[in-house]
């Protein structure tokens, strides 16, 4: 079982926690995993790029073409990352507009649940409806509970539902 | 112990190996990306067996000369530091080599091939190779951490320094890592006087380097650090593959996709210095060919001198850069006569960083470049590089550069006799601590006339957020002494001193322009605002802050002043409606905008 993600996004969005819940489910399973990250100065506004391969790898980078799935939480990067997705790879889109790939208001979710940056969560609950990663919502939960901080599980668990009845 | 396996960032991972190790000493000085393994070791210390000194030093040469002495005592030391660190802990660094260390001692230094977040692309393997210390070049996160313990136990045996080199992949990339539990040493702090050799005069030296020489040697034999050999089937005789640090495991992930793992005889450096004489001897011996892949300069490369070696020499594989899996695709393809990898499409920039929202450093910069539009902006090392984006920083160099730099363009200017440009230096806090107050007393003595700009978040913002000397607080939130800025700079002789809140604009450009009339006048010379409030990452900074619903009215003229020249990034244009809008995700209601716009445009409300 081999499944290689991209997260995409801009400094302050959350990519680096949604990173670290997948990659957090995958050791919870016993499966190995690999991600990369970006720190550091970009880290203030622009534009960072995760990477999470699970299962047997050697290397965190992905390859031109090789990732299976692609989360992507800042629309505008789309053309910045749109390479590292094999051809038959799925999108999930934080958008408000409707596209050839799956698309939801992530961002307009987790607004009225009172903070932006739930958006991250919201997108993962979407991508485990559309079946997109090898793993459960129930993994993902466990994941959230123990990653968050204390005060804010809840909140979390409510955006990750919020994707995942959307 | 509660999980055996734990999900750790490369940069946790050595942080815990540090622990399990038993060191006991452990000092740096932060620097993306290698930040991380400090605060790692931080946030463990209750797990460590022994008593545990950490801190953050001043700089690194301080961390440097701190964790030898502790070592020098027969315990357990390490210092940290990135790549360009490593510069400013050169002194202390080269002569360690002679003179060696008791207790085992490592230098972590964390290089940013790329480079993601740093001023250079440097290899630290080469700089050990001038130094003269073996160098460790681990391939994964969770390698890293294994190899600490061992790499202390090479240390003592030799009584040598060792360095670890991690690069931006290994220490910001997370891993499944196991956890084991820390030992326990018993040592107590016993320095051996041997003054011939931890005061070595020119007369004890030669036999120093000697012996440094023939360890140098010895290490290359050392059974546990020789090149690992991965043996191929032979279908691609007298070919062999060289690689250390990441670019390995880039190969290996790219010969199993390639269905070319076990096919052809691949070999991982571990220690690229010093090489085995016997493995060069082997590689040139059996192989006609072979392809070397290694960050970022040709360290193993160079040392081999193969006949038949394709790198970075013959520029077969590309000499500046990262070696990411699609050029090391390249690389092998060219190498083993394969299919090229389908052209990679150009590559496109994402958003660029920019300063946050509500950061104080963005009103201090815009109101520079308003009082000064012809002005000189030499600058500094941390966020507040940022400020080119808003035209209001010309030069940027490494740390502390700023204010010498500022004082070198005055006196080039000053000896035409004419009139000379307002010179604003803009250095952080800890940037200041750093390197800045040598510069400072330079700039006093020569009579340089320039305005130096503290700005002073009371953080080190760019790295997360470690602390600064002038704040009372030590690494892991321990009160400490406070070291103040303002009577460190009157001590440097600075006649004119201010601290204003840059959010006051008013009040900050006009001191300002008194700023500059000082440094005109007949006494003038190095003026020095410290332009203060807290980083607004600190959410503590943010709880006493006043918020408001911020908002453009109808009235706005699109002049796009708030947008480029203010360029805060809650700010952008609405290209239907031709108005400046607030992005309500991004603002957090500062109001610093406001002043900004020419018509009274934007405007606030009470939440």
């Amino acid at each position: 079982m081999k499944q290689q993600i991209i997260v995409s996004g801009i400094g302050g969005q959350g990519v680096l926690f949604l990173t670290r819940v997948i990659a957090q489910v995958a050791v919870n399973q016993g499966i190995p995993v690999l991600t990369s990250e970006t720190h550091g100065m970009a880290q203030r506004g622009g534009t960072v790029l995760s990477t999470i391969k699970i299962g047997d790898f050697a290397s965190p980078l992905i390859r031109t073409g090789q990732a299976d799935l692609g989360l992507l939480l800042w629309e505008e990067n789309f053309p910045v990352h749109q390479s590292i997705l094999q051809e038959n790879g799925t999108w999930i889109i934080n958008s408000p507009h409707n596209s050839d790939h799956i698309s939801i208001d992530a961002a307009k979710i987790a607004r009225n649940l009172g903070n932006a940056v739930l958006l991250n969560l919201v997108l993962l609950g979407t991508a485990l409806k559309q079946g997109a990663l090898i793993f459960t919502a129930e993994e993902c939960e466990t994941a959230i509970k123990q990653l968050a901080p204390k005060k804010f599980v809840e909140q979390n668990l409510t955006a990750f539902h919020k994707g995942l009845n959307s | 112990m509660k999980n055996k396996i734990q999900l750790l960032m490369g940069n946790e991972a050595i942080g815990q190996g540090l622990i399990e190790a038993g060191c006991q000493v452990a000092a740096a000085y932060p620097g993306t990306p290698s930040t991380e393994i400090l605060q790692a070791v931080i946030d463990r210390r209750e797990k460590a067996a022994e008593p545990l000194h950490l801190e953050w030093s001043v700089n690194e040469k301080i961390a440097f000369e701190v964790a030898l002495a502790a070592s020098y005592t027969g315990k357990r030391s390490v210092a940290v530091m990135k790549q360009v660190g490593l510069n400013v802990a050169a002194d202390p660094f080269m002569r360690t080599a002679y003179i060696g260390v008791k207790g085992g001692m490592l230098t972590i230094v964390a290089d940013d091939p790329g480079p993601h977040s740093s001023q250079n692309e440097q290899d630290t393997r080469l700089f050990c190779l001038q130094a003269r210390v073996p160098v460790i070049d681990p391939a994964s996160p969770a390698e890293a951490k294994e190899l600490i313990r061992p790499a202390f136990e090479l240390s003592e045996k030799y009584e040598t320094n060792i360095v670890l080199r991690p690069t931006t992949r290994i220490c910001h990339s997370r891993q499944n890592v196991s956890i084991a539990k820390p030992i326990t040493l018993e040592r107590q702090a016993n320095f051996e006087l041997d003054t011939p050799r931890w005061s070595a005069t020119p007369a004890f030296l030669p036999a120093l380097h000697k012996k440094l020489n023939a360890n140098l040697e010895k290490i290359s034999f050392e059974p546990d650090w020789q090149p690992r050999l991965t043996s191929g089937d032979n279908s691609q005789p007298r070919t062999a593959l060289v690689a250390s640090g990441i670019v390995y495991s880039n190969l290996v992930d790219l010969l199993e996709e390639l269905n070319l793992n076990n096919k052809i005889d691949l070999y991982q450096v571990l220690m690229p210095y010093p090489l085995n004489p016997d493995f060069s001897k082997n590689l040139h011996e059996k192989y006609d060919r072979i392809l070397i892949l290694e960050e970022t300069y040709p360290v193993i490369e160079l040392q081999l001198a193969h006949p038949g070696a394709v790198g970075k020499q013959n520029g077969a594989v590309p000499r500046e850069g990262e070696l990411t899996p699609d050029v090391t695709h390249q690389a092998l393809a060219a190498f083993l006569d394969l299919a090229p990898p389908e052209e990679k499409p150009e590559e496109r920039r994402g958003q660029r960083p920019s300063l946050c929202p509500g950061c104080s450093h963005r009103s201090a910069f815009y109101s520079i470049k308003k009082c000064f539009p012809k002005g000189i902006y030499p600058s500094d090392i941390g966020c507040y590089t940022l400020g080119m984006n808003l035209g209001a920083v010309h030069t940027v160099h490494c740390m502390g550069a700023c204010i010498s730099q500022g004082a070198g363009f005055y006196q080039a200017y000053q000896q035409d006799a004419g009139d000379f440009p307002t010179i604003v230096v803009t250095i952080g806090d800890s940037t200041f601590f750093h390197a800045g107050i040598p510069a400072l007393i330079n700039a006093v003595i020569q009579q340089a006339r320039i305005i130096v700009v503290i700005l002073d978040n009371a953080t080190t913002a760019m790295t997360g957020g470690q602390p600064v000397p002038h704040m009372g607080i030590a690494a892991g939130n321990v009160p400490t002494k406070a070291v103040a800025i303002e009577p460190l700079v009157k001590a440097a002789g600075v006649e004119f001193l201010e601290v204003c809140n840059p959010y006051e604009n008013d009040k900050f450009e006009d001191l300002l322009k008194n700023a500059d009339e000082y440094i005109r006048s007949p006494q003038g010379g190095v003026a020095v605002l410290i332009a203060r409030h807290g980083c607004i990452m600190d959410p503590a900074v943010r709880k006493v802050q006043d918020s408001f619903l911020v908002t453009i009215k109808d009235n706005c003229i699109a002049c796009l002043i708030c947008v480029d020249k203010f360029e805060c990034p809650a700010l952008s244009m609405d290209k239907d409606k031709n108005l400046a809008v607030v992005n309500q995700d991004r603002c957090i209601g500062c109001g610093t905008c406001i002043p900004v716009c020419p018509v009274d445009a934007i405007i606030k409300e009470e939440k």
